[in-house]
């Protein structure tokens, strides 16, 4: 019991790590989603354990870490998760490269509800830049399914 | 394996539950500005988080340091030393100008300006948000920042402290879309207000009539009013100025002097000390100026009519300040 919860929050940690170490302004744009490509591992796999709190705790971290109004992250990402977590039996059995390209549109949507929320409270405007990360957040999905999976075969994870 | 019974709330009421609460808390903190004394705690709270993420970089130029050729250390001591004479020649000069400057403001019975206290700090991270332009500069609450103050660095005004944390704090730079910056043109001392355009190496001046005398080249340093920055910093070299005669204002790009992509050592200013500013407001002889201004910016409306809008933005960082 302990010891999944202590795996868990590790990797959303690990991913918080990656979601804002500072990179090179070229490599920057591509930034994966990091945060919600693990939360959509998580709430896929154990879907009564990770879900739409998870997200919701995350995202305000997220707002803490990022400096954004509390709030905007969170609620991307428990929008995000909560379509997951509803149709998780369902995404089970796509294959991985399937799974892949419900990520890329999930990492969308959750760019486009950060950016409307954004573009409402302040005057931004949109660049096609900023949904480079879904590119990125669809490439690395496959290895980070690979990689969790073997975690949490190796702890036993239920 | 999970029963039915354990379950607690449907994944529905739960979204449910989750939005609301973020527009809450959005609503909180953008509008009601309602986390303004709990997020030094947050920020905190987290800074483990950005410690560790900054981890990498610090070790990478750490051992690049350590690894820097003799040669490359003898070229970069020489340049450094020549820069050094240079800048003490240059001392020399200001040393004799800041006296006379000193004694003619006495002559004139104006307040001398006083040295006020600075601390450099260094840059943690750069923000991971596109849509604004911040940094995580590695001094806090412990080191006295407040919220507010003015960063520069070796080039001129970089931005001001957005949030504190107890070992860290959040610089907004001049190039956010959110802030704006009163400036006076060095030339001819027509007063601005240049905005942040997104981009961090662009602002806007925004609302300068066809008939305002500004060229490409002109400097902008900070005018002092609002009273966030201090007076006289380089703020911005005129880029680009567009007279379409179709439009009601002309359309005037600046790049920022400090190059805010390059940033690594920043300088903390502090306001001269308390006491000094609350004698100020007491003061009826140095508050006389301070009723006058009105007056003159109603002068100014008939040449620059958008002036009531860049008063109420330097009321808006007036009250802010406080």
């Amino acid at each position: 019991m302990r010891k999944r919860n202590l795996i868990i929050w590790g990797s959303i940690i690990i991913a918080l790590v990656l979601q804002i170490v500072p990179l090179p302004i070229q490599a920057d744009v591509y930034r994966p989603d990091w945060v919600l490509v693990v939360l959509a591992y998580w709430s896929m796999a154990l879907p009564s354990r990770v879900n739409v709190g998870v997200a919701f705790i995350t995202g305000v971290a997220m707002d803490i870490l990022v400096g954004t109004t509390l709030g905007i992250h969170s609620l991307g990402l428990s929008v995000s998760i909560y379509i997951l977590a509803a149709n998780y039996q369902r995404l089970r059995n796509y294959s991985v490269w399937q799974q892949a390209i419900i990520i890329g549109l999930l990492s969308s949507l959750y760019h486009l509800v950060t950016f409307w929320v954004q573009h409402i409270l302040t005057d931004i405007y949109f660049q096609i830049d900023y949904l480079w990360p879904v590119i990125a957040s669809m490439v690395i999905w496959p290895w980070v399914f690979w990689l969790l999976r073997r975690t949490r075969r190796q702890f036993s994870i239920m | 394996m999970d029963t039915i019974f354990t379950r607690g709330p449907s994944l529905n009421n739960r979204l449910a539950l989750a939005l609301v609460l973020s527009v809450l808390l959005i609503f909180v903190d953008h509008k009601l500005e309602g986390f303004k004394s709990t997020r030094v705690y947050l920020n905190s709270f987290m800074s483990p988080i950005q410690y560790l993420a900054n981890l990498p970089g610090v070790i990478l130029s750490e051992s690049a340091q350590r690894l820097a050729s003799k040669e490359r250390l003898l070229e970069e001591n020489q340049t450094m030393s020549n820069q050094l004479l240079l800048m003490s020649q240059k001392l020399q000069q200001f040393d004799v100008l800041a006296k006379e400057n000193e004694q003619l403001r006495l002559l004139l019975d104006a307040p001398v300006r006083k040295e006020s206290r600075k601390m450099v700090a260094e840059l943690m991270a750069v923000d991971k948000n596109p849509y604004s332009q911040q940094v995580l500069i590695n001094k806090g609450a412990i080191d006295g920042v407040y919220l507010s103050q003015p960063v520069i660095d070796d080039s001129g005004i970089v931005g001001q402290i957005m949030e504190v944390g107890s070992t860290n704090s959040r610089v907004l730079l001049l190039a956010d879309v959110t802030h704006a910056i009163p400036v006076r043109s060095l030339r001819n001392d027509i007063r601005f207000i240049a905005t942040g355009s997104g981009s961090l190496n662009e602002l806007y001046v925004e609302h300068v009539p066809h008939s305002v005398d500004i060229q490409e080249g002109d400097v902008l340093i900070s005018s002092g009013l609002g009273s966030v920055f201090p007076e006289g910093y380089p703020v911005a070299r005129v880029k680009q100025v567009v007279r379409d005669e179709s439009r009601p204002f002309s359309r005037v790009i600046v790049t920022p002097t400090a190059s805010l992509d390059r940033l690594r050592h920043l300088l903390l200013l502090w306001h001269e000390s308390d006491e000094s500013q609350d004698s100020k407001t007491q003061d009826p002889k140095t508050l006389a100026p301070k009723t006058l201004n009105p007056k003159t910016l109603d002068d100014a409306t008939e040449e620059q009519a958008p002036e009531d809008k860049d008063s109420k933005d330097i009321d808006q960082e007036e009250s802010e300040n406080a």
